[in-house]
């Protein structure tokens, strides 16, 4: 009973934390169509997906937001150096999958950055790496990998309290349980003397309320100028994950769509 | 011979004042980034700056561009009529949206740091929004519509790889399909986004 409460504990605390990296991302069941660039994502279960979604809303109001809006009551410095540190713990997952993607130089810089930070830089709270010219790479999860495979994103659905996901990136998060994290197994799945069970849903808690906190303003104003918000943030999920899986920084790669090229209005 | 020598030299100074009017979009980013800047950190009461910025969203935004492009495939098959109660409902929810989403920003400051041209259409314009106490640096890329280059228009912002249009254009899209393919649902839902 108690492993099945921290399977769904865990898993909860990890869409969160996907939730929170994205700012809006997307996936889809029908993969087959194609068309520039990304998949063509299916809301399965749209009705039931809406539903969700507006329990998750009065979870974020009562529960999330004033966590969010108490964590910036702490000094500048002390949020950053959370923010660095969770960052840094977040290479465990980033650099076996920058192997299992091929970017080897990646997976070097990424590994260098850990140890300087992890070491120099105090547990990471001291972004040390950055100073001597090994600048922040892109995190990587096995969602990512998934789909660099050529796996395509199954239906778009919605979690509760974890929010958005589809079934690639939701396979992707449970590799994290079954190995592919090494912080997880030093806390949860090991029994080590140094660290518990609390390190590890601690670590994810505070991920999710420190993105939360740095996204305050930027989701009210979504919330406000919406006219339907649930499609808003389908949207912007799907764009976030396609981008990221392309790992395509140009904007004019990630932009193309036809309908600019034939709208003429000069 | 002579005509020709003429018609050469007609054709010259036409492009010459083509380069010479021709405006940069990065230029366009910067003296917009500028006006709002002034407008946002004025003393003005908020009704007075909502009308500024419209003013500003008005010269330098695609309005009807963005209204068509967020309209998806429906825009083909809709009729005109319906068209253009369309265009004159999406530019009052755009300038409500755009002026509500700007107006809470006291100071922004965005840098301009790169451009690229795409194509003879459409140049991107890349900028950093600077990042303050409260949320992280921000990356913000500007589609500009560069057909007439004497007056480039903004089509889309990209924040952080995400296009707003794009997402403009999705939740249109689902209001439309949910109401199994009535454009009147997606009239209503702006009408009440208006009035409210």
């Amino acid at each position: 009973m108690k492993k099945t409460l921290s399977i769904i504990t865990i898993l909860l605390l990890t869409f969160i934390y996907s939730f929170s990296s994205f700012a809006g991302d997307d996936g889809k069941l029908n993969l087959k169509n194609k068309k520039n660039g990304s998949y063509e994502v299916k809301d399965c279960f749209e009705k039931v997906n809406r539903g969700i979604f507006a329990f998750n809303q009065v979870i974020d109001k009562i529960v999330f937001k004033p966590l969010a809006k108490g964590y910036r009551i702490f000094p500048q410095p002390i949020r950053s150096g959370t923010s660095n540190a969770l960052n840094n713990l977040s290479n465990v997952v980033t650099i076996p999958n920058n192997i299992l993607q091929g970017q080897m130089k990646d997976a070097g810089v990424n590994s260098a950055r850990f140890v300087i930070n992890t070491t120099i830089g105090i547990a990471g709270i001291f972004d040390v790496a950055s100073y001597y010219g090994l600048k922040k790479r892109d995190k990587e999860d096995y969602g990512q990998t998934l789909g660099v495979w050529g796996s395509g994103p199954g239906c778009y659905f919605v979690l509760p309290v974890l929010g958005p996901t589809t079934v690639r990136d939701s396979i992707g998060s449970l590799a994290n349980i079954v190995g592919g994290d090494a912080w997880y197994n030093v806390t949860v799945a090991n029994d080590t003397q140094y660290f518990s069970e609390v390190d590890y849903y601690s670590s994810r808690l505070i991920s999710g309320i420190d993105f939360r906190a740095k996204n305050i303003e930027s989701f009210d104003s979504l919330e406000k100028n919406s006219v339907d918000l649930y499609a808003s943030v389908r949207s912007l999920y799907l764009q976030d994950r396609n981008r990221k899986i392309g790992n395509i920084d140009e904007t004019t790669e990630t932009l193309s769509d036809d309908d600019w090229e034939e709208l003429e209005t000069q | 011979m002579k005509f020709l020598k003429y018609f050469i030299i007609f054709i010259f100074i036409l492009n010459f004042q083509n380069n010479l009017f021709a405006k940069d979009p990065s230029a366009l980013i910067n003296e917009i980034v500028d006006e709002a800047a002034a407008v946002l950190s004025s003393e003005d009461p908020i009704e007075a700056k909502i009308i500024k910025l419209n003013i500003i969203a008005e010269s330098s935004v695609d309005i009807e561009g963005i209204g068509m492009y967020t309209l998806g495939k429906y825009r083909k098959t809709i009729s005109e009529d319906e068209k253009s109660k369309y265009q004159k409902l999406f530019r009052s929810y755009f300038l409500k949206s755009f002026s509500s989403r700007l107006v809470d920003y006291t100071n922004p400051k965005i840098n301009v740091v790169s451009q690229k041209k795409i194509n003879a259409k459409y140049t991107i314009v890349n900028s950093i929004l600077e990042a303050t106490s409260k949320r992280p640096q921000v990356k913000i890329d500007w589609r500009i519509y560069t057909k007439n280059p004497d007056k480039p228009l903004i089509r889309d912002l990209i924040v952080e790889g995400l296009s707003l249009a794009r997402t403009q254009k999705e939740e249109f899209n689902s209001i439309i399909q949910n109401n199994d393919g009535n454009i009147n649902a997606l009239f209503k839902t702006l009408e009440e986004f208006i009035i409210k």
